[in-house]
């Protein structure tokens, strides 16, 4: 279909450009930005006044339980395309996880299948996760896994993760790891410091996020392998990552959009929808967050979304599942942001299209807005306001911190593959 | 981020208590009320018929997801001295077990007309849930906590406060030494509440650095790693039960070894003032924490604290269910 989109604020962050214009798609192509091309004739024209056209959002973590709940790939598919999301990475913590073939290329047919965000499997890097034996990473690359992650924590024996990298290497597989170390972990739900204290939860320290980075690094030197740090925490935490890559280390980092604006002070009274894995820290840590971002130590923000059940979070802090519904928030909650650090829109839009895009390399999703590039884009007014609620939410998953919140900024079409694919009504 | 949510959720809109869940965020007025409540219910026991009607017709549930023989039974004397109905239900072994979840738990238990829920839970926060839970859909309902996980026991901080002022009669220029394994204990987190709410001066946390969470400073206490330094001159000492699972870890080395350093003896009371008063939540562990000659001796108020502790769950469930109905 050739759609024309005219009169909208045209942002690519990747190359600055950043002014109203037309954009032409055909063949699921942009064909050109500003002038039509010649003869082109639109079947479709949207009309984006007062509206940023940009690439559509590029989510490094989203879970769409699949595998594990019959059906939900859908629901959660269309949820990311209410929040501008054209490329999900479905991390491996499914159930089963996907360390076969089989579940990986299942994923794959059911996301074509439910026409809705690209997706992008994680393959599992140990065998059911457990960080035992290395899953069959050549295989589950071949079927379409971007990269290999040990959700949770590393693995418990380090000989497992140095024979790990030393394998992806050999095949320059990327390996994702969240930086956790088990044993201080232990079974803390809360960030170290006084409001654990005062709250009586028991607590991960920030030890348990520097030696694991501790540990990454060195095997990484040893090595030579690409990591991308999944989810970090602390201050401490990401300064070992900005000395790793001001080393030269081959090492990207996110952080997940809850822990640009949380602290520990918000869980209040208990209150489960603030149950994140990794826990809220501190303000000083939260800071560092923002100064990762800005100096470019922390690559990109995501939303780790995890849509949980009512019955798993109605419960005492410490016994609910930890996470938080973001499919639709990442966006809104990446503007705040914005907003509030005086962020230049382009810059802050980059954090969550084109450098994601990035970290997942050739042959992916591109997170841009240029002519040639598949035309995966979110037009969204920046600054209208919606509440986040169970009723305006789409996603199965209601358990968001900000639920009552009023948000500014709302998608009104996601495209993917010059597909209109989301509109708002 | 702020939020209006974060009301404390155990006042209700007139500022009065409408469930007890923990001492932290009580205003001192408040406190000084179930103090002062508590003196009236003293004589109760010493009466020929130990009860006075303030409950009477009321159902009161003891939900104990987690054992406590003792302090359930404390609140079971309570309701009684109040005329309230009582009903002990030991969740560990019914419903729990059967994979109920807590909240259906709850449901079912309203659902026979409770008008108070005792809770006892392993988990820190549980009776919060169960507040916003009742506020929500019986807001009738009170609730008080007797204890979640590591976080607070309100009733002990208020009984422990309540002992203190009766031997020491004013809280201004006291120094108070909690001593243990501050860490795992609901009660050092509640003592300390109630001691700094009161106006004590100093309170000082005492134990090794295994057992002393992080951000003490900010709930106002003073950290001492030895017990020397931490009982020095000290008009009150509270000292913790020992679990034993403690010496299984890392945490500490030998029951033995911890006694040799933080255990009380007839020596280390002498450093504390002439007057000293020893507590102890109990139950004791003997050679453990304390040693049988202070625990039995003549600064030992740990018996009172269990016959005015009885007094102190009078005043909270009878304040509590006074309060307006107001949601």
């Amino acid at each position: 279909m050739k759609i024309a989109i005219i009169n909208g604020h045209v942002i690519d962050p990747a190359s600055g450009f950043d002014k109203v214009a037309g954009v032409y798609i055909e063949g699921g192509q942009i064909a050109a930005i500003g002038r039509a091309p010649e003869h082109f004739k639109a079947e479709r024209t949207v009309d984006a006044k007062g509206l940023i056209v940009a690439p559509g959002l590029v989510d490094l973590c989203a879970r769409l339980r699949e595998p594990g709940h019959e059906g939900a790939l859908k629901t959660e598919m269309k949820a990311a395309l209410a929040g501008g999301v054209t490329s999900v990475v479905c991390p491996p913590d499914t159930d089963p996880p996907l360390d076969e073939p089989g579940l990986v290329r299942m994923l794959r047919q059911r996301s074509r299948e439910s026409a809705g965000a690209r997706t992008y499997p994680l393959g599992a890097l140990t065998a059911g996760l457990k960080g035992e034996a290395l899953a069959a990473l050549k295989t589950l690359a071949e079927v379409g896994c971007v990269a290999f992650m040990q959700t949770r924590s590393l693995p418990h024996d380090n000989s497992v993760l140095l024979q790990a990298m030393r394998y992806a290497k050999t095949f320059e597989l990327p390996i994702w790891l969240r930086p956790v170390e088990d044993t201080l972990a232990g079974s803390g739900v809360a960030g170290a410091g006084a409001v654990a204290g005062r709250l009586g939860l028991p607590a991960v320290p920030v030890v348990a996020e520097t030696v694991a980075l501790h540990t990454i690094f060195e095997l990484q030197r040893a090595t030579g392998a690409r990591i991308h740090i999944c989810r970090l925490s602390s201050r401490e935490g990401i300064e070992l990552v900005r000395q790793a890559k001001r080393e030269g280390l081959p090492v990207t980092a996110d952080v997940g959009i809850h822990h640009v604006h949380l602290i520990d002070v918000d869980i209040g009274y208990f209150d489960p929808n603030f149950r994140l894995d990794p826990p809220l820290r501190g303000l000083r840590d939260r800071d560092a967050i923002v100064e990762g971002l800005a100096d470019g130590t922390i690559d990109i923000i995501c939303s780790d979304h995890a849509p949980i059940g009512e019955d798993y979070k109605l419960l005492p802090f410490g016994e609910a599942e930890p996470g938080a519904t973001a499919l639709e928030t990442l966006l809104p909650l990446t503007l705040k942001w914005a907003s509030e650090n005086k962020v230049p829109l382009r810059e802050a839009l980059a954090k969550i299209t084109s450098g994601p895009a990035e970290i997942l390399g050739k042959g992916s999703a591109k997170g841009r807005l240029t002519v040639g590039a598949k035309a995966d884009l979110a037009i969204f007014n920046s600054s209208e306001p919606w509440v986040v609620g169970g009723a305006t939410l789409i996603s199965a998953g209601k358990n968001t911190p900000f639920s009552g919140y009023e948000m500014q900024g709302r998608v009104h079409y996601t495209l993917v593959g010059g597909e209109v694919r989301f509109e708002s009504t | 981020m702020t939020s209006s949510k974060k009301h404390h959720p155990q006042l209700n809109k007139e500022g009065e208590l409408h469930h007890l869940l923990s001492i932290d965020g009580l205003p001192r007025s408040v406190i000084e009320r179930i103090l002062t409540t508590a003196d009236s219910f003293i004589n109760v026991a010493e009466r020929e018929v130990k009860s006075v009607p303030l409950l009477r017709g009321k159902s009161v549930f003891n939900l104990f997801f987690e054992n406590s023989t003792r302090t359930r039974t404390t609140f079971e004397i309570a309701a009684r001295r109040l005329s309230a109905d009582v009903f002990n239900l030991d969740i560990v072994r019914s419903s729990a077990a059967k994979g109920e979840s807590l909240l259906d738990t709850i449901n079912n238990l309203t659902a026979m007309q409770a008008d108070i829920f005792v809770v006892r839970h392993a988990t820190s926060g549980a009776p919060y849930l169960i507040a916003r839970h009742t506020s929500a859909h019986a807001p009738h309902i009170h609730v008080i906590n007797a204890g979640d996980g590591q976080h607070a026991h309100p009733t002990q901080g208020l009984l422990d406060a309540y002992t203190i002022r009766h031997y020491k009669k004013d809280f201004s220029n006291l120094i108070v030494a909690v001593v243990g394994d501050i860490l795992h204990s609901r009660v050092a987190r509640s003592d300390i509440h109630a001691l700094t709410i009161l106006g004590v001066p100093e309170v000082r946390a005492v134990g090794p650095l295994t057992l002393l969470p992080a951000g003490l400073e900010q709930m106002g206490v003073r950290v001492c790693t030895r017990l020397d330094e931490g009982i020095r001159g000290a008009d009150v000492i509270i000292m913790l039960r020992l679990q034993s699972e403690r010496m299984r870890g890392a945490l500490l080395p030998s029951a033995a070894e911890y006694f040799a350093n933080y255990g009380l003896t007839a020596d280390k009371l002498a450093l504390a003032k002439p007057d000293a008063i020893v507590m102890h939540p109990g139950p004791m562990n003997r050679g453990v924490e304390i040693d049988s000659h202070v625990a039995d001796g003549a600064a030992s108020v740990i018996l009172p604290q269990v016959t005015f502790g009885i007094a102190v769950r009078m005043a909270v469930l009878a304040i509590a269910s006074s309060s307006a109905r107001v949601q």
